[in-house]
C-alpha cells in the first residue's frame, strides 16, 4: 500500500510536468492549428537559463526563476515571429518541417554554447523530505504538485473569465470572425506562444530540480511525451492537456514500478494508440469541425 | 446626408480568379443600401474586401472620408464598420453572452453591461439563452446572435451578408423588420442578399451585381419595377 501511494505521488509529479508542457502544445495547436515541435526545446533553454542565472551569474533563485520564465516567454514569441508568422498561409506540412527545423536549431545553439556535456541544474532551495505515515515525499514533489495545481486553476480562470482568454477561444474557433470583432489575431497568437512558453519554463524548473542533469537534447523526450499527452487528452483542449499529462505520468510511473522500467515507454505509447483507436479525438477532444 | 462609404473601381482576385471586376458604389449616411445578385456574383468578396479580410488588387474603399487601404480588419471595426458575415460565423463553442462580449471587444469594459442590456432588449430570445452554448441555438436564433454581436461594437455602418439565408419565411420577415428598426434608430445599413424581393422592399437604394460587375442601380422601388430584375431575380 505504501509502495502504491509512493508511486501515485511520483506519477502525479511527473504527470504535472507533462501537463505543463502539454498545455503549451495544445494551446498553440488550438489557436494556430500547428504542432510546435520546438516546444520541448524551449524547456531545455529554460533549464539552461536556470543554470546560467544561478551558477554563472550568481543571481538569487527567485530572480533566476523569474528570468527563466521571461526568457522562455520571449523565446516563444520570437520563434513564432521569425519562423511561423511568415508561414501563416503556407501548407501545414511546411509549417511542420519548419517546427522540426527550429527544434534542431535550438538544440544546436545549446550545443554550441554549453557543449554536449551534461550540466547540473542548481539547487534552488534545500527542500526537506517529509515522512508522512511512512511515505517519503520530498519538498520538490510537493512544490511541483502545488504550483501545477495553482497554474491550472489560474489558466482555467484566465481562459474562461478574462477578455483576452475569451478572445483566444474566439480566435481558435474562427480567425476571420474574430478579426471582425476587432480582435487582433496576430497579437492573440503571439500571446498564446508567450503563455505556452512561460508554462514550459515552469516545467523546466520542476524538471531541473527533479532530474538535475541537463543537456542540449533534454527537451526532446519530455517534449514528445507531453505532445503524446496533449493528443491523449484531445489536442486543442486545455482540460484535455491537463488530464492527458497527469494520466500519462501515472501510467508511466506505475508501469515503471509494477511492470518494467524498460517497457514503460512502450506501454505509454501503447495506451495512446488504444485510446486513439477507440476515440480518435482523444479523451476530451471535440469533434473537429472543418472550417476555413 | 454625406457619403459614409465609397467603393471605387474595386478589383479583387482569388489567385488568378477575377471575382470582383471594377465595382463602384456608395452608401450615404442613414440609408439602407442593398447589393443583390446570384450565387458567385462577388457579393461576399466585396464585403470582405471592405472589412479588410481580403485585399483588393486595385481600386479603393473609403469610409467616412478615410481610405481603408492597408488597415487590418480588427482596426476597421474600431472605426465603426461592422460585418455580420455570411453563414453567421458565431462562435459555436462559446455561450450566447460570450459571443456578445466578443462583439464588444473594441468597447470599454464599462460599456459592456449597458451594451448587453440593449442587445437583450432587442433580442429577448437571446436573453433567455444567454448561458447556452451558441452551437445549440436554432438557425434563426443564431442569426439574431450574429446581428446582436455585430451591434455590440456600436457600428455606424452595419454590413449584413445574406441574413435571411436558410431561414423560414416568418423569420426572414422578422430579420428584415429588425434591419428596418436598426436603420430607423440611426444605423446605416449595407445589405447583401439573394432574396431580392425582401431586400428591395426594405432598401432605399440598390445595386445589382452580376459576375463581378454592377449592372444596374437605382432606388429599391425602381429596381423592383425593372424588367431585368423582375426576370432574373423576382421570378417574374
Ligand atoms: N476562396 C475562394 N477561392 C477561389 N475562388 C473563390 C473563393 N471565394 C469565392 N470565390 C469565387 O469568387 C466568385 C465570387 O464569390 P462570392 O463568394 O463573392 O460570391 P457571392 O456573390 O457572395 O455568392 P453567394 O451568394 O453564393 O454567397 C465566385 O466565382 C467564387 O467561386
Ligand atoms: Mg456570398
Amino acid at each position: 500500500m505504501l509502495h502504491f501511494i509512493q508511486t501515485l505521488i511520483s506519477g502525479l509529479s511527473l504527470g504535472s510536468i507533462y501537463a505543463l508542457i502539454a498545455l503549451g502544445y495544445t494551446m498553440v495547436y488550438g489557436i494556430a492549428k500547428m504542432l510546435n515541435f520546438a516546444h520541448g526545446d524551449v524547456i531545455m533553454i529554460g533549464a539552461y537559463a536556470g543554470i546560467v542565472t544561478v551558477m554563472s551569474l550568481g543571481l538569487p533563485p527567485v530572480i533566476a526563476i523569474i528570468l527563466s520564465i521571461v526568457i522562455c516567454a520571449v523565446l516563444g514569441m520570437l520563434i513564432e515571429f521569425l519562423a511561423y508568422k511568415p508561414l501563416r498561409s503556407a501548407p501545414s506540412l511546411s509549417v511542420l518541417i519548419t517546427a522540426i527545423g527550429v527544434s534542431y536549431f535550438l538544440q544546436n545553439i545549446a550545443l554550441l554554447i554549453f557543449g554536449s556535456q551534461q550540466r547540473a541544474y542548481p539547487t534552488i532551495a534545500d527542500f526537506p523530505t517529509y515522512n508522512i505515515g511512512g511515505i517519503q515525499i520530498d519538498g520538490i514533489t510537493i512544490l511541483t504538485l502545488a504550483v501545477t495545481a495553482v497554474i491550472m486553476i489560474a489558466l482555467t480562470l484566465f481562459i474562461n473569465k478574462t477578455k483576452l482568454g475569451k478572445a483566444m477561444r474566439a480566435v481558435s474557433e474562427d480567425k476571420a470572425a474574430a478579426s471582425l470583432m476587432g480582435i487582433s489575431v496576430n497579437r492573440t497568437i503571439t500571446m498564446t506562444f508567450a503563455i505556452g512558453s512561460a508554462l514550459a519554463a515552469f516545467a523546466s524548473i520542476f524538471y531541473g530540480m527533479t532530474y538535475v542533469y541537463i543537456k542540449p537534447t533534454t527537451g526532446a523526450m519530455p517534449g514528445i511525451k507531453a505532445f503524446t499527452a496533449a493528443v491523449f487528452g484531445g489536442i486543442g483542449s486545455i482540460p484535455g492537456a491537463m488530464l492527458g499529462g497527469i494520466l500519462l505520468g501515472l501510467i508511466e510511473q506505475f508501469s515503471k514500478t509494477y511492470i518494467s522500467t524498460l517497457w514503460a515507454d512502450a506501454i505509454v505509447f501503447g495506451v495512446l494508440v488504444v485510446v486513439l483507436v477507440v476515440k480518435p479525438t482523444g479523451l476530451l477532444g471535440k469533434q473537429m469541425s472543418e472550417k476555413v | 446626408m454625406g457619403k459614409i462609404l465609397e467603393v471605387n473601381d474595386l478589383h479583387v482576385y482569388y489567385g488568378s480568379i477575377h471575382a470582383v471586376k471594377g465595382v463602384s458604389f456608395e452608401v450615404n449616411e442613414g440609408e439602407i443600401v442593398t447589393l443583390i445578385g446570384a450565387n458567385g456574383a462577388g457579393k461576399s468578396t466585396t464585403l470582405n474586401t471592405i472589412s479588410g479580410i481580403l485585399h483588393a488588387r486595385s481600386g479603393s474603399v473609403t469610409f467616412e472620408g478615410k481610405d481603408l487601404h492597408g488597415i487590418a480588419p480588427h482596426n476597421i471595426v474600431r472605426q465603426g464598420l461592422a460585418q455580420v458575415p455570411e453563414g453567421r460565423r458565431i462562435f459555436l463553442q462559446m455561450t450566447v453572452e460570450e459571443n456578445l462580449e466578443m462583439g464588444a471587444y473594441t468597447q470599454s469594459n464599462a460599456s459592456i453591461a449597458p451594451g448587453l442590456a440593449d442587445a437583450y432588449a432587442r433580442f429577448p430570445r437571446l436573453k433567455e439563452r444567454r448561458k447556452q452554448i451558441a452551437g445549440t441555438l436554432s438557425g434563426g436564433e443564431q442569426q439574431m446572435l450574429a446581428m446582436g454581436r455585430a451591434l455590440m461594437s456600436k457600428p455606424k455602418l452595419l454590413m449584413l451578408d445574406e441574413p435571411s439565408m436558410g431561414l423560414a419565411p416568418i423569420l426572414v420577415e422578422q430579420i428584415f423588420d429588425i434591419i428596418r428598426e436598426l436603420n430607423e434608430a440611426g444605423t446605416t445599413i449595407l445589405l447583401v442578399e439573394q432574396n431580392a424581393q425582401a431586400a428591395l422592399s426594405v432598401a432605399h437604394r440598390a445595386y445589382v451585381l452580376e459576375t463581378g460587375n454592377i449592372v444596374l442601380s437605382g432606388t429599391g422601388a425602381e429596381l423592383m419595377a425593372s424588367d431585368a430584375v423582375q426576370k432574373a431575380y423576382l421570378g417574374g
